[in-house]
């Protein structure tokens, strides 16, 4: 099957703004401002099922359509901010199909009637900012942004705002406050951004991968959409896949195809043929699945994730094998969110703080009574978070020692 | 000289990316600019952003230290940020951490001798297919560099070298 999202792996100079157009880039832009109202356009979304690919899943249509319309003017953030460990389709996207993404932000712009876009890309993808202003100087200079678009009086500008490295700067109300010229610390919600975001003003703020996928559905149709994927799942879905595979990245496939079909399918298999011990779907912040058989099989869409005990979030999926261990792995989960703790609230800080003091004791003498003292750790931080993260540090902890016990000290050690 | 006087059209362009009111917005990309002419972000260059966008120096610093790409110390010309998160250090990461700092007979965080290159270990940079990975941040730019080798990455610190002796 062509690519939906990843274009450019059947057209290589797709992000020439000529070749993109002449397979039918910016149709869907045109035939959105010139033919259609916004509520239109939202309307086409909502019921193409699409779900936000930035880890929440949120429906996308009708995150629009929550858009404040006493409260003006709008904002669109594209979040670029792509952190989360073992991720990296949204620079794939940008770096080699940008103006279907740039298309795809300036749908969602006209759709609720925002003027001005930001795409807030983290700080590391310097040169990937540097391309998308190139590309969106050459769609002013065609008249695809800019003021009274398609002779309409509807007009668009976009811009890139760099980060410079925070990982918590992906949660949309941190990444809005960084945006303000503040330090990236997440606001309570609510109110969400669509009522209270950027500047106070309703704002939508989605994924790059989310929005890649608009200007298909607006051209194809929701039907089309939801004709690939599952019931619960819509669509396509770029899979980052790492660890210890054989080849290593970005995959699109309908939801739906299992994980074999992705880690041996594409990913051609385990390295060194070593079987497989555990999967990590969404990076991180993923809870551990145990990879037999029955996980395998599981098909890649939200739900039938989530009856493993796990979340397809970002849809990142790391894969482990029997040389590694889970207490290793846990220790650099908890690294990673230990220096991602933006510090706000105590139960993340100190959390985080101590599990990873655990963790390095055991690392040195392993100790039962460590173990539970970690997993005691985890769970007192459970619901205690203002923001996800605190929750995602301990997902592959407490699923760490509960689906892998012989992982944390053996019983010839205690 | 100040930033508008160094930078007259960069500046320009960062302040016309935000509402007036809220022009505060552009003291990230106005950091970046002071990194670059100083090669790390001076106290002074933290007043004088404040200043420009009317704010307190206090949130400017606090600002710099929140952010790790932010640098308020002369170390290295070059950082060399490697990154061993999980999915790397799943691909031998650490081990061509380690070999690095042997070769290079510094530990993590230390500088070469020369003053060239600080080396540093960093969180998942989103090259995860490609390890080992690191990014080199200079004043100007940061730049990555993707399945790499020991022997290519010693190669690559001499051309630095090279460049460098033919700057100064
Ligand atoms: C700690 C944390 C980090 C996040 N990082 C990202 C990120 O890097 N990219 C992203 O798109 N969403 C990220 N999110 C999710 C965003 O908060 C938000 O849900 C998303 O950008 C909405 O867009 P979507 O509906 O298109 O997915 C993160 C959330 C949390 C709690
Ligand atoms: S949970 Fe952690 S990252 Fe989130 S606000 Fe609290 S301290 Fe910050
Ligand atoms: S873990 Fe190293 S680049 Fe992602």
């Amino acid at each position: 099957m062509a690519h939906i999202l990843l274009r450019h792996r059947d057209i290589p100079d797709i992000h020439q703004l000529d070749v993109y157009r002449q397979h039918g880039g910016f149709e869907a832009w045109q035939k959105a401002v010139i033919s259609m109202t916004p509520e239109q356009v939202t309307e086409v979304v909502k019921a193409s099922g699409l779900r936000g690919r930035g880890g929440a899943a949120f429906p996308t249509g009708v995150k629009w359509a929550f858009m404040d319309n006493r409260n003006w003017p709008h904002y669109v953030v594209a979040n670029a901010d792509e952190s989360e460990p073992g991720t990296f389709k949204d620079r794939e996207i940008m770096e080699k199909n940008p103006f279907q993404f740039l298309e795809g932000v300036a749908i969602a712009s006209y759709a609720v009637q925002a003027h001005t876009a930001y795409i807030y890309l983290r700080g590391e993808y310097w040169h990937i900012a540097e391309w998308l202003d190139q590309k969106i100087a050459e769609m002013e200079a065609a008249g695809l942004l800019g003021d009274r678009l398609f002779g309409s009086d509807y007009s668009l500008r976009i811009y890139t705002h760099l980060g410079a490295g925070a990982y918590i700067c992906g949660e949309e109300t941190a990444l809005l406050e960084s945006l303000e010229g503040k330090r990236g610390q997440p606001r309570i919600r609510p109110p969400f951004p669509p009522s209270f975001g950027l500047y106070g003003k309703p704002t939508v703020v989605n994924n790059v991968e989310t929005l890649t996928n608009v200007p298909p559905i607006l051209t194809y149709g929701a039907e089309w959409y939801r004709s690939l994927g599952t019931a619960d799942s819509a669509g396509v879905k770029v899979f980052s896949l790492s660890g210890r595979v054989k080849k290593p990245g970005n995959y699109e496939l309908p939801f739906g195809k299992t994980f074999r079909d992705l880690i041996y399918g594409g990913g051609g298999g385990i390295l060194d043929d070593r079987p497989i011990k555990a999967i990590m779907p969404a990076g991180a912040s993923s809870s551990l699945i145990v990879a037999d058989e029955k996980a395998l099989d599981t098909p890649l869409d939200y739900a039938s994730v989530r009856a493993l005990g796990s979340d397809l979030g970002s849809g990142s999926v790391i894969v482990i094998d029997d040389t590694v261990s889970i207490e290793w792995v846990i220790r650099k989960t908890v690294h990673f969110f230990k220096h991602e703790s933006c510090g706000k609230c105590t139960p993340c800080r100190e959390g985080n703080y101590w599990m990873l003091r655990i963790l390095d004791r055991l690392e040195r003498r392993p100790k039962k009574e460590d173990v539970q003292l970690l997993y005691n750790v985890a769970r007192q931080m459970q619901g205690k978070c203002l923001c996800a993260l605190g929750e995602f540090a301990i997902m592959a902890v407490m699923t760490g020692i509960e689906r892998f016990p012989q992982d944390f000290v053996d019983s010839s050690q205690t | 000289m100040s930033l508008a006087e160094t930078y007259p059209q960069e500046v320009q362009r960062i302040l016309a990316k935000y509402p007036p009111e809220h022009k505060r917005s552009a003291v990230m990309p106005l950091l970046y600019l002071a990194q670059r002419r100083d090669g790390y972000i001076t106290k002074a260059a933290m007043q004088e952003i404040a200043e420009f966008l009317e704010m307190d120096g206090t949130e400017v610093a606090s600002i710099v230290g929140f952010y790790t790409l932010y640098h308020d110390k002369q170390e290295g010309k070059y950082r060399m940020q490697v990154c061993n998160d999980l999915p790397c250090a799943l691909r031998g990461a650490d081990t061509f951490l380690e070999g690095l700092c042997e070769n290079l007979g510094i530990r993590l965080g230390e500088t070469t001798p020369d003053g060239l290159v600080t080396l540093e270990a960093v969180m998942c940079i989103g090259a995860c297919d490609r390890a080992p990975v690191f990014q080199i941040q200079s004043p100007e730019r940061i730049t990555y560099y993707e399945n790499m080798t020991i022997e290519r990455t010693l190669e690559l610190i001499e051309a630095l070298k090279k460049a460098q002796g033919e700057t100064t």
